[in-house]
This record gives C-alpha cells, sequence and structure tokens, in this order.
C-alpha cells in the first residue's frame, strides 16, 4: 500500500463513484485535448525576445510587406506545453512495438541524435571555403566506404533525399546510361509486388510500366521476366525489383533474373527498402544489381520523425557509377574528393545532373555513421540475423492460427499473411488491425503487397526482445480467438481507448479543409451560460 | 551489442523453437555463390565513447558558422533558433513515430501538420499548402511538373535570377521527363526581360525573389504577362524570413509558391536535412504533390485531423500518381512549425527587420573598403559585391583570417569570367557589429 504526503493510505479499494463519466476538459487524467496555436495563441506575445533595430533607411524598393501577418503566438512555457500535449497522441517506438512492415521501426539510437548535433556538422554551411570543411567531406567518404562495402557496389550518389528520391536518382542514372549509349528504350518491369513508388517513378521519366504477376510461392518467376521481356524486345530500359520481396521472401531466381535482363540491355534497379535483412549476408552487388537505394531511416536507424527527414543514397555499378549525380566522390590520389560542379569533371565522369541543392542529408549521414560504427561489421550481420530470426519467431507463434499465403516457409525480416483467417468472422483487416491499437499496438501493415487479400505485413525488427514478442504473440492470438468466437463488438469501431475513434476519412477528401480558417464574426457562438 | 536485446540464450532457444540449428539454413533462399561466409572487411563494433571521440575527431576539423564572423548565405541560412524546438523535436513520441497512417495514434503529428500548413499559406499569402517537401529545389522541381499538369503544355521558362542548383533540379527533371526548359542566362544585375520568354507554350515562369544574387524583383507584371498567356507563375524564395518582412508573392499574382524553410527553426547542418515549403490555389490541389492533412471528426464527432487526398499519392495510384514522393521533412518540418509558433506575426516581422537592418549597416561598412562596390539596389538580407579579384581566392583568404565571407558566384555558375569577381554576403540577426568590422578589416588586408 502506497502512502502520499499526508500520510493518508491510498487504496484502490477506496475508489468510489462511476468510472466512465464525461469529463468538464474533456480530457482524461493524462490524455488532454489540445486546441489549435490559432485558438490559444495572440498576436501580442511572443515566444522569442527581440529587439527592434535602431532606426535604418530600409533598402526593400516598393517591396515592404502590406498587410501585417495574422499569426498568431505562443510563450515558451505555452508552447512547451501544446507540443508536449501534441506528442503524447502519438504512438512510437520508444513506446512500443511498432510492426509496420517494410519500414523497419527499429531502435533510433540517441548517440546518433547527439553526434548530429556537434557543431562541427549541425552548424557548417554547404557553400562555406572548402577548406573550413575537410572533416565533412571526410566524413561523407568514410560512409560512402560503408555503403559499398556492405552492398559490393562500385560508387554512391550520396544526394537523394529519401528512398523514393534514390529510386527516381537511380532511374535517372540507368536513363542517362541509355541515352550515353543512342539507345532509347521505353519500359521498364515492375512486380506487382512492387512498393507504388516503383511504378511512380518510372511512370515520371515517361516510361511504361510493364507489371510481371508472381507465381504461386510470392516470388517473380525467372519465365515471367523473360516472357515480358520478349514481348518488348529491344525496349527493356530495365527492371525494378524489391529484394527481399515486399511478401518478405528472398527472390532465389535474382541471379538469373538480373542476367535475363543484361542479355535483353536493361538494367537492374534494386529496391533497397529491405536491405535490413541481408546485411553482411550477400551483397547486392554479388546478385547483379546496378543500382540499389538505401533507407539510411529504414536499415541504418535514422529517426522516421513522423513521416521525415529521410535519406536514401543509391548505390551504383560499374556501368552506372559515371553517371552518379552531382556532387559526388572521386577517388583522389590524396584522398577522397567531393565533386561539385560541371567545371572540376575528368574524362568519363558524366553525372546526369543534381538531385537537390547542396550535399545532400548530411544529418542523416552522421546519424548513419554513428549507427554503423556503433555495431561494426559484426553487429550489423546480427542485426540482420536477428532481424530475421524475430520475424520467423512470430511467423511460427502464429501460423497455426492466422494464414500464410504462400505456405508455411523461411521469411526473411518480415511476415505476410493475409484475411482468410478472418473469413466469415465479420472481422475485417482494418478492423483486425485497429483492435491492435486499444491492446497498446501500432498495426501491422495492411492492405500491401497488394498480391494478397486483405494483405497483413509484420516486421517486428532486431529492436524487440524475446519476451516483447511473446506478449505480443500472445496478444494476436488472443484477438484472433477472438474474431473467431464471433467477439465481434472488441473490432468494430476499435480503436476504444485511443485519443481519438475512428476518423472520417471520406468526409476529409469530399471537401478538403486544408488549414484553419478564422471563424466570421456571425459565426462565433456565445459561451453558453453554465 | 547495447541495441540488440536478444541474448545468445534467447537465439539458441528461439532458434530451436522456429526449426533450425543454425541461423544460415533460414537464409537457405540467397543463391550458394552469393552467400557470405565470413564478415566483411569493416571494423568491428565499438563502445559508444570510441564512435563520439572517432565522430567527434572529424567535427573538429569543421569551422562551426558560430565560431566566426559569418556571412555565407546563398540558399541557406544562420539563424537563431530558440533551445525549446530543439528539445521538443527530440520527444520520443515526435522523433520515433512513422508518418500518421494511423490517425487514430497519430493526432500529434497531424495537428501539428495541419498547423504548419496553415502557416506556411499565410506566410506565402497562398489558399493552401501541402505537408512539405524535402526543400527548396525539389519543391521547385515538383512545381514545375505540377504547372505541366495544370496546363497541359510542357515548356518551362526559369529566371536567371534562380538559385543555380535549383535550376540544375529542375532542368533535369523536366528533361528526364521528356519536357522542356528554357533557362536565361545568369542575371547579377538585374537585366534581364523575362517577359519576353513567355508564350503560348509556356506552361510556367519560375522567378526567385528575393532573388539568388539577393535583388527584391516585382512579381505582378510577370504574373499578368504568364496569364495572360495561360501559363502559371511559380515564385520561389531561399530565405523565407524575407517574408516578414516582403509582399507575400500571394499577393502578386503567383499560382505556385516554393521555397525553404530551413531558416525557421532548422540549422544550416551543411545543407540538409531541410524542409521545403509548396503552397498554391484552392483550385490546383488535386495536382499538388505531397502529402496534405484535412481536418474532420471521429466516430463520436470529435475533430481530428487525417492525411487526406491521398488519391493523388504513389501508394494509392502507382504509375498515374502526381509525384513519386513518399516521405515529407517530418521533423524539419516540425521545427519550422514550433519556431513559427514561438514568433508569431509580429515576431516574424520584427526577425525580418532586424535581419534587414544587419544587411543594411554590412552593406555600409564593406561599400568602405576599397575596390569593393555592391551590385543591389534592393535586397533583404543578402547581396552581391564585386570584388577587384576572383571572389573564390578571396574567401579562402578570408578563412584564413577567421572569416566566413560569403559564397563566389562562381562556385555555383562556373567557367562566366563576368562572375568570378562577384562574392555573396548575407547578414542576419547573429552578426554583431564587431562582427561587420573584422570581415571588413580582413577584406581590406585580402584585397590590399
Amino acid at each position: 500500500m502506497s502512502m502520499n504526503t499526508q500520510g493518508r493510505p491510498s487504496a484502490p479499494t477506496e475508489a468510489g463513484g462511476t468510472a466512465a463519466h464525461e469529463t468538464f476538459t474533456g480530457n482524461k487524467a493524462l490524455q488532454m485535448e489540445e486546441a489549435l496555436i490559432f485558438e490559444i495563441g495572440r498576436n501580442d506575445v511572443c515566444g522569442v525576445d527581440l529587439e527592434e533595430p535602431e532606426d535604418f533607411t530600409p533598402a526593400l524598393g516598393g517591396h515592404a510587406r502590406r498587410a501585417e501577418l495574422d499569426l498568431p503566438a505562443l510563450t515558451e512555457p505555452e508552447a512547451m506545453r501544446h507540443y508536449v500535449r501534441l506528442s503524447s497522441k502519438n504512438y512510437a517506438i520508444d513506446a512500443g512495438l511498432y510492426p509496420l512492415g517494410s519500414c523497419t521501426m527499429k531502435h533510433n539510437p540517441r548517440l546518433n541524435e547527439k553526434m548530429a548535433r556537434l557543431p562541427g556538422f549541425a552548424d557548417v554551411h554547404p557553400l562555406q571555403p572548402r577548406s573550413t570543411v575537410t572533416g565533412a567531406v571526410e566524413m561523407i567518404a568514410e560512409l560512402a566506404h560503408w555503403l559499398v562495402t556492405l552492398t559490393g557496389m562500385e560508387a554512391v550518389a550520396m544526394s537523394p533525399k529519401a528512398g523514393a528520391h534514390g529510386e527516381l536518382c537511380g532511374m535517372m542514372a540507368i536513363k542517362a546510361a541509355h541515352t550515353a549509349a543512342g539507345r532509347d528504350p521505353k519500359v521498364v518491369l515492375v512486380p506487382e509486388s512492387a512498393h507504388g513508388t516503383n511504378p511512380a517513378t518510372a511512370a515520371l521519366l515517361g516510361y511504361k510500366v510493364v507489371s510481371i504477376e508472381a507465381r504461386e510461392d510470392g516470388t517473380v518467376d525467372t519465365r515471367a521476366v523473360q516472357d515480358r521481356i520478349a514481348e518488348h524486345a529491344g525496349n527493356i530500359a530495365g527492371i525494378m525489383l524489391t529484394n527481399p520481396n515486399t511478401c518478405g521472401l528472398f527472390e532465389r531466381d535474382i541471379i538469373a533474373i538480373a542476367e535475363a535482363i543484361h542479355a535483353a540491355d536493361g538494367y537492374f534497379y534494386c529496391d533497397g527498402a529491405n536491405f535490413n535483412a541481408i546485411v553482411g549476408k550477400a551483397r547486392p552487388g554479388d546478385l547483379g544489381v546496378d543500382a540499389m537505394h538505401i533507407n539510411l531511416h529504414k536499415t541504418f536507424s535514422t529517426p522516421h520523425g513522423g513521416g521525415g527527414p529521410g535519406s536514401g543514397p543509391v548505390v551504383l555499378s560499374e556501368r552506372l557509377a559515371p553517371f552518379a549525380p552531382l556532387p559526388f566522390l572521386r577517388k583522389g590520389a590524396n584522398g577522397p574528393e567531393w565533386i561539385e560542379s560541371a567545371a572540376e569533371l575528368l574524362d568519363g565522369e558524366q553525372p546526369f545532373g543534381r538531385m537537390t541543392a547542396f550535399h545532400g542529408q548530411m544529418g542523416m549521414y552522421v546519424r548513419a555513421l554513428a549507427y554503423m560504427k556503433s555495431h561494426g561489421a559484426d553487429g550489423l550481420r546480427q542485426a540482420s540475423e536477428d532481424a530475421v530470426l524475430n520475424a520467423n519467431y512470430v511467423r511460427v507463434g502464429l501460423e497455426d492460427l492466422m494464414s500464410l499465403p504462400f505456405g508455411s516457409r523461411w521469411c526473411m525480416h518480415e511476415v505476410l499473411f493475409d484475411d482468410s483467417f478472418l473469413k466469415d468472422t465479420g472481422v475485417t483487416t482494418l478492423d483486425f488491425a485497429k483492435a491492435m491499437i486499444d491492446e497498446g499496438y501500432h498495426p501491422m501493415t495492411m492492405y500491401f503487397p497488394l498480391v494478397v487479400h486483405g494483405a497483413m505485413l509484420i516486421e517486428p525488427t532486431e529492436s524487440e526482445s524475446r519476451a516483447a514478442l511473446d506478449l505480443f504473440i500472445a496478444t494476436m492470438r488472443d484477438l484472433v480467438m477472438s474474431a473467431q468466437r464471433g467477439e465481434t463488438g472488441r473490432f468494430k469501431g476499435a480503436p476504444f481507448h485511443a485519443p481519438r475513434a475512428r476518423l472520417d476519412e471520406t468526409r476529409a477528401a469530399r471537401k478538403p479543409v486544408l488549414k484553419w480558417e478564422r471563424p466570421a464574426a456571425s459565426e462565433v457562438q456565445p459561451q453558453a451560460a453554465e | 551489442m547495447r541495441y540488440l536485446p536478444l541474448s545468445d540464450t534467447d537465439r539458441a532457444d528461439m532458434r530451436a523453437r522456429v526449426g533450425v540449428s543454425d541461423i544460415n539454413e533460414i537464409f537457405v533462399d540467397i543463391p550458394e555463390s552469393a552467400r557470405l561466409d565470413g564478415l566483411l572487411d569493416l571494423p568491428l563494433h565499438q563502445s559508444e565513447f570510441a564512435v563520439e571521440r572517432d565522430m567527434a575527431r572529424m567535427a573538429a576539423k569543421n569551422v562551426a558558422a558560430s565560431s566566426v564572423p559569418f556571412f555565407v548565405g546563398a540558399g541557406a541560412y544562420k539563424h537563431h533558433v530558440p533551445a525549446s524546438v530543439d528539445h521538443l523535436i527530440q520527444r520520443s513520441e515526435f522523433l520515433t513515430s512513422y508518418t500518421p497512417y494511423q490517425p487514430e495514434v497519430t493526432q500529434g503529428t497531424l495537428q501539428y501538420l495541419f498547423e504548419f500548413q496553415t502557416q506556411v499559406a499565410a506566410l506565402t499569402g497562398m489558399e493552401v499548402a501541402n505537408a512539405s517537401m524535402y526543400d527548396g529545389s525539389t519543391a521547385t522541381a515538383e512545381a514545375v511538373l505540377m504547372a505541366h499538369r495544370v496546363t497541359r503544355r510542357n515548356k518551362a521558362v526559369l529566371s536567371g535570377g534562380l538559385h543555380p542548383q535549383y535550376r540544375s533540379v529542375a532542368e533535369g527533371l523536366s528533361e528526364m521527363a521528356g519536357d522542356r526548359v528554357v533557362s536565361l542566362a545568369a542575371d547579377p544585375l538585374g537585366a534581364e526581360d523575362i517577359l519576353a520568354a513567355i508564350d503560348d507554350e509556356t506552361s510556367c515562369v519560375v522567378v526567385q525573389s528575393p532573388n539568388f544574387y539577393g535583388q527584391l524583383v516585382d512579381l505582378k507584371p510577370i504574373a499578368d504577362k504568364a496569364h495572360a498567356h495561360g501559363a502559371l507563375l511559380i515564385a520561389v524564395f531561399t530565405e523565407v524570413v524575407s517574408l516578414g518582412l516582403i509582399e507575400p508573392p500571394g499577393a502578386q499574382g503567383a499560382d505556385i509558391v516554393v521555397g525553404e524553410g530551413q531558416s525557421i527553426g532548422n540549422g544550416l547542418n551543411f545543407g540538409g536535412p531541410y524542409v521545403g515549403l509548396f503552397a498554391t490555389r484552392q483550385k490546383f490541389i488535386r495536382q499538388m504533390p505531397g502529402r496534405l492533412c484535412g481536418e474532420t471528426v471521429d466516430a463520436n464527432g470529435k475533430r481530428g485531423y487525417v492525411l487526406t487526398l491521398s488519391t493523388r499519392e504513389q501508394h494509392i495510384r502507382r504509375d498515374k500518381a502526381t509525384s513519386n514522393i513518399c516521405t515529407n521533412s517530418g521533423l524539419c518540418c516540425l521545427a519550422f512549425t514550433i519556431h513559427m509558433t514561438l514568433l508569431g506575426g509580429n515576431g516574424l516581422a520584427t526577425l525580418a527587420r532586424i535581419n534587414h537592418a544587419s544587411a543594411v549597416k554590412l552593406k555600409a561598412v564593406l561599400e568602405e573598403v576599397p575596390g569593393v562596390s555592391v551590385l543591389n539596389d534592393t535586397f533583404f538580407n543578402e547581396f552581391t559585391v564585386k570584388l577587384p579579384k576572383p571572389a573564390a581566392g578571396v574567401i579562402e583568404e578570408l578563412a584564413k583570417r577567421g572569416v566566413l565571407g560569403g559564397v563566389p558566384v562562381s562556385r555555383l555558375e562556373p567557367g562566366q569570367a563576368e562572375l568570378e569577381p562577384l562574392l555573396l554576403v548575407a547578414a542576419s540577426e547573429v552578426n554583431s557589429d564587431e562582427d561587420r568590422a573584422a570581415f571588413a578589416a580582413a577584406l581590406k588586408e585580402v584585397l590590399a
């Protein structure tokens, strides 16, 4: 029994009254409602102390702002409270298991955050004199060395800002290589199970996307690739293939597929989103890959940050390396050189252009390198083995109750279930996922990949302990059995304990409200007298 | 290994449960010829302390902006960011959360995105803004693609006052996508005739203000000419603080406004991560790239927020999507909105006046150095000076004297002799009278 400061005993048995009532504030103890800054801020306060400059003669010409900028402010204590309250409405890796398949929600080490904030990295301008940033170039070169060594590739284009940006970079390099060879093929092959970014990227560059169906075991059949190549003979730009694929399976015919694409004068783009499964176990360079982006925010632990910033360096084969965009690293006689402009090029270097201003996601590079150095070659391999072991442990723990679309076989770092175990229960994949929220879990990836009905893709990552996995498995089993017993009340309308119940997405899309509008005076309701 | 919770005992028990004696049995689908037996030739694991020492050694070789008189800009700017901003973005619930696809448990992220969109729309004078892009340069390239979709044309006209690297990004993507780009020559004197470049095939005109050389540009006549020809005006900025003081592009007829938001909430970080801002008119929202957050209600009628209009996006539309973008700038966008909330509109206006005043003082101080002249007749916090010798050598000499004195135009526009004497210098609230005096004294010495 605990004692409060007055020495009065406090015990659950003393609790009286009813548990379920609407509170006056709408808050539920630690779960606070929070208004918008536009409703609580004022235009006559400021959270930053700023001294008006002494009188001076402006040089704005006739360009001065005419209307005042009508945005309210919060002072520091109010701002702290606003954002801390908002943060409490978010699920996070630090709070619980986050089994989003294909997203690799692993632990984000705090050493990485500390390193990224060293003034020598964080407080350095991208265009300050080169003699004052030699350590920054050294750091990028070291990260590049790790990336090409882990992947067995020739070079790496560092600057892409995210995974999809990396895909774009890789496909632009492929297009540039075709152009340099005097070719203009129009077709990119993309398996049905691919991430949506793959066909979107290919289409953005004017390619015709030709789909490859998966065979019964969830992987791509070399024969299907050969058939598509034959149908589009002489017109194949390349293939975009994810490996391990989005069904959590290693494409075992990958070398034969690469050879078929190369024989057709195409290039092999590998979507590296799932590289976390095979670091230190296999190198994409040994599998025939020509270009692959690496999501530093997945495999190398830089934080997802609620949707960014990401970072997507692209490793390139010897054939594509000359086309790497500016800026790129050159292996100079006196160490690595950072090449920024066309004026610095040597013979044979044919960058296709530039993906972004400046040098890419430096802050993410620092975090990723700190992660790599912490793990080392041994720890990185161990992490991949643990990620794969954890996924298989979950698979074995659930496969008798949930349904595996491709039968009981080894998975890589994630395990894919379909919804046939929910047949005739009245519970959908969505209901099931939302009920997981009430149990304190973020849902797994749902309805992706598209090749499986009602897909549920679970990626536990290497960051989960055995005890955490055991509880997760037990919870999932309880939910499955509950659904199969017909206890739909637990699923329909779930979640019941989250900060919000299910949100009306149709309404949001039908008449989009994308910003706060000051209510017209006539719409302001007088406060009801209590 | 400190980040891996499984013990060797756990691993052995779990392998037994899974049904293998050796973990490699699970990796059986990897072709035998490609399986790695030993470890790759990379260092082994290191303690936190050892990694910290190693990283700090490299960081120490760089000169931090705060440690010297600092006047470097050209698209990234040194400003003071309140301590609370960096503290808040490191809250686990923000830092280690995913994209808010499950709105019931991500209202924190969604609400700040909604607030961010409202702030960006107000700042730019536009009707709607998205939930951020990678950075200003990629936002510019995406804006060009969007203008092609809206106008069903494919010829973009880029001003010679556009940041040269923004121009490269937009040119590269457009050319690869099979579109046409007309890029006007570098324009340090504000002499270009962009109106003459607009015709009935033009999809968009891309104009930066303050431009790369610091000059403020009157967008209104360009918007009028563009609209008369059925084209869109894309207005670009690289210094978002300027919007506290100058007329927003939305009030001058811009159809799409894009820019770099780094100055608010975000550090220099050697060029990234930054936060791209993207705003447009309500009628174009279905052609916008990137994420959008919208207001709605939950099943109990309570107000809440969701990602919306996702039928534009790649995960739904695949090869028919408006963009291949999957990520926004998350934490950088959060840092922006927190700093903006601390400032408010009036605070931003004051900050902008301080920046402008700092630049006016800097101009006066530098003009007293023999041989130095300023090209601009208007500017916000950055302007172009003409030196009596190539700027590239001058800034290295200044660096030896402990002053980081700007960006030579030739670094971004190489190979043009007339640009070699030009130096871009930026001022902000962090510069003191002593900093300016040190800059002028060092410059005088270097040019002597």
